[in-house]
């Protein structure tokens, strides 16, 4: 310990900074590699065991998750910002409160599986690998933005992620066959390796899951395929969850349901000020109470994972990180006219497409 | 309309200097409305009028409407009404139409037309074609409603025109209002209509206001399904329109008056059955026809109507072929350049008609 210390001191008196922020960091805190935590045991539906309800938590993964959830929190806020500014136009729905269910997940997973979500995409989005750069640039609709500034918030996609679905459902059967009942019922049938994934955020738009469902035990809606209801504000939750769901799949079991309880700060969208169907106090109950970013950095700094002035380390880099991709997103240029009429078909011979009038034409290319 | 018409009477009468009946200098201020105010009264009219009337839909009842178009409805009529429906359009409008066979009058209400297709086969097989395949037995008195084509920056999967999709389909009524006036006019006829009528809303217009004339006011105004109407007159070319882009038609003709060109514009109002005559009777007087569309090019609106003058008597007054100006025939880009290089603009409009007069 103590030459830990010692190494850590002289350290910040040869100057050799790895932050540029001179902080002095004199810790004499005990740094733990690891540690284990109790998390919630998940409801289960026929399903004889499930995920367990300790997992060991390394420092280097919780680090991991803070700032990847941080990142993800600070820019859906940033997209707030832009949208008031008027940067970003059209639909954009922000998922604040739901970061440990795309990061949980992700811990949960393989890069090599495949993803496919709804319209509230933004978080998977950059666990699956996008940058907040090419991010907030398709928002913003320029050329630099991951879909070429074509789709906008609702369509970005990546290797192995297919989505961002502006349509409600639709996602279910792409990433299965039908709608979502359809879809259970054929991949039960066929055993397809399939995790459906629910995030029960409670609200569909302006409409309370008791006014829209007949049972809002979702995880149960699989009928025949089993499920597991899991704590979606907590990220170990959802990173044991999703390994015992994958495992599951992967031993050839056939389809799990899998449902995370979680909650969203924001309305549904930007034209949804989110207060008309549930009060103020309810959204800041979920946030004093279960804030998931909140409940790992808890969790770490008590356990003696990480310090208090680290993640405040990890706060500025990633305000600095955002505020350069928002610059990014503002300054980078519109995608070129001449490209409209680009990537109609894939793997197809040029050919000409019509614009408002038979005298207005654009090249098409693959 | 109704103020113009109010400008032209006053010369006349200083001039004959007889009895006024009434003192009055101005018309009356003008009431705007806009038209989302005008399908929300035209519903709580028809509401009112008809307990077998009934919305449902995502969102129309408590929280107001997506687009707020049904503001106030929930409250004056109740749960048995105005119903929330969860997000389930298959299921919702399957039960709509089922119920306009059992006798009620519902009116459903896609969130945007986008969301019909998960529908469609409700619509056009179990609405559609009912009253004809039952040799005409049943009826499906069914009113589909919701905001249709593009928007602003809502991307590809939100902003299709689906006019020529339903206006394709024998057993549909299609109409597309334009300002309050339509709307209102078009929703009560459409309500009223003992047939499945779908009504394509725009939802850029919903916050525009327009002059209601008097006539509008009143609990019984309706603007029959199937009669187009000139908004307005001119010489040179025909400028055949409906929705959103009727407005920049009549832009362009503003523009275009100053250089001599005078342009009848019409709106069509109704897409099914389409008032072909109103057309052909102006092309017969102007010899130039160009068609406005928001939807894509292809089998569209704008290419009917071609067709349909080349098989009547207009054909042979026509000095030049008929032109159409549409959307671009691309998915509907997000990035604001491609998005509105992709929708007819007013200069297109313009464009294509100087094109036309060969001008």
């Amino acid at each position: 310990m103590k030459k830990m210390l010692a190494a850590a001191v002289s350290r910040v008196l040869s100057g050799v900074a790895q932050k540029p922020a001179s902080r002095v960091l004199v810790a004499s805190c005990n740094y733990s590699n690891d540690a284990t935590f109790e998390i919630k045991k998940c409801d289960l539906y026929r399903l004889e065991e499930g995920p367990p309800v300790t997992t060991v938590l390394t420092r280097e993964d919780g680090l991991k998750y803070y700032r990847m959830m941080q990142t993800i929190r600070r820019m859906e806020l940033k997209a707030d910002q832009l949208y008031k500014q008027k940067f970003i136009r059209g639909f954009c729905h922000l998922c604040d409160g739901q970061e440990a269910c795309c990061v949980g997940l992700e811990a949960g997973i393989n890069p090599t599986d495949h993803v496919i979500t709804s319209y509230r995409a933004h978080g998977l989005c950059y666990t699956r690998g996008l940058s907040v750069r090419a991010i907030l640039a398709e928002l913003t609709g320029r050329r630099g933005g991951c879909a070429k500034g074509k789709g906008g918030s609702m369509h970005m996609y990546a290797k192995n992620f297919y989505g961002g679905n502006g349509i409600v459902g639709a996602q279910g059967p792409l990433g299965a066959g039908g709608q979502i009942f359809e879809a259970y019922n054929m991949a039960a049938l066929w055993k397809l390796p399939c995790v459906f994934v629910c995030e029960n955020n409670l609200y569909g738009m302006g409409t309370s899951a008791e006014r829209a469902a007949a049972s809002t035990d979702y995880y149960k809606r699989g009928h025949f395929i089993p499920g597991l209801r899991v704590d979606g504000m907590d990220v170990l939750c959802v990173r044991e969850a999703t390994r015992f769901a994958a495992d599951y799949c992967r031993s050839e079991k056939g389809p799990i349901v899998m449902e995370l309880q979680t909650y969203r700060y924001h309305g549904h969208s930007m034209s949804d000020p989110g207060v008309s169907y549930r009060t103020r106090q309810e959204i800041q109950n979920v946030r004093s109470k279960s804030d998931p970013i909140m409940l790992l950095k808890d969790r770490m700094v008590n356990s003696k994972l990480a310090t208090v002035e680290e993640f405040k380390e990890i706060d500025v880099e990633v305000r600095k990180e955002i505020n350069d991709a928002a610059h990014f997103a503002t300054t980078d240029p519109e995608p070129p006219l001449e490209e409209l009429g680009h990537h109609i078909y894939w793997d197809n011979p040029p050919f000409e497409v019509r614009g408002a009038s038979q005298w207005i034409k654009f090249k098409s290319l693959s | 309309m109704a103020a113009v018409s109010g400008l032209m009477r006053r010369p006349l009468e200083q001039v004959s200097g007889l009895l006024r009946r009434r003192f009055h200098r101005t018309a009356p201020a003008a009431l705007q409305v806009t038209v989302r105010e005008a399908i929300n009264q035209g519903m709580d009219e028809e509401l009112e009028r008809d307990e077998k009337v009934f919305l449902l839909g995502e969102e129309v009842a408590q929280y107001d409407g997506a687009y707020k178009v049904s503001r106030g409805l929930w409250k004056k009529y109740g749960d048995k009404r105005i119903i929330d429906t969860p997000i389930s359009e298959m299921g919702f409008a399957g039960i709509a139409v089922g119920a306009a066979m059992a006798g009620l009058r519902p009116i459903c209400e896609f969130m945007t037309f986008n969301f019909s297709m998960q529908a469609i086969d409700q619509v056009i097989n179990s609405a559609a074609k009912t009253y004809y395949m039952s040799g005409g037995h049943q009826p499906v008195p069914i009113v589909f409603r919701g905001p249709n084509g593009a928007s602003a920056g809502v991307a590809a999967q939100h902003s299709q025109c689906f006019a020529a999709w339903y206006g394709h389909c024998p057993g549909l009524k299609v109409v597309s209002p334009w300002n309050s006036e339509d709307a209102k006019g078009l929703i009560k006829s459409a309500i009223r209509d003992n047939n499945p009528v779908v009504v394509l809303e725009n939802e850029l217009m919903y916050g525009v206001p327009f002059e209601f004339p008097s006539e509008a006011q009143s609990k019984d105004f309706l603007i029959p399904i199937g009669k187009a109407k000139i908004e307005r007159q001119g010489t040179h070319i025909t400028v055949v329109s409906h929705s959103r882009p009727v407005g920049h038609c009549l832009e362009a003709a503003t523009v275009l008056s100053k250089e001599g060109i005078e342009c009848e514009v019409i709106n069509m109002r109704t897409i099914r059955p389409m008032d072909i005559e109103t057309i052909e009777a102006s092309v017969m007087k102007t010899n130039h026809l160009i068609t406005v569309e928001g939807g894509w090019p292809q089998f569209g609106v704008g290419a009917e109507v071609c067709a349909r003058i080349m098989e009547g008597p207009a054909f042979n007054f026509l000095d030049a072929p008929a032109v159409r100006v549409t959307g671009a025939d691309v998915p509907m880009p997000y990035a604001k350049i491609l998005e509105d290089n992709s929708v007819p603009q007013v200069k297109d409009i313009i464009f294509a008609i100087k094109k036309t007069l060969n001008i």
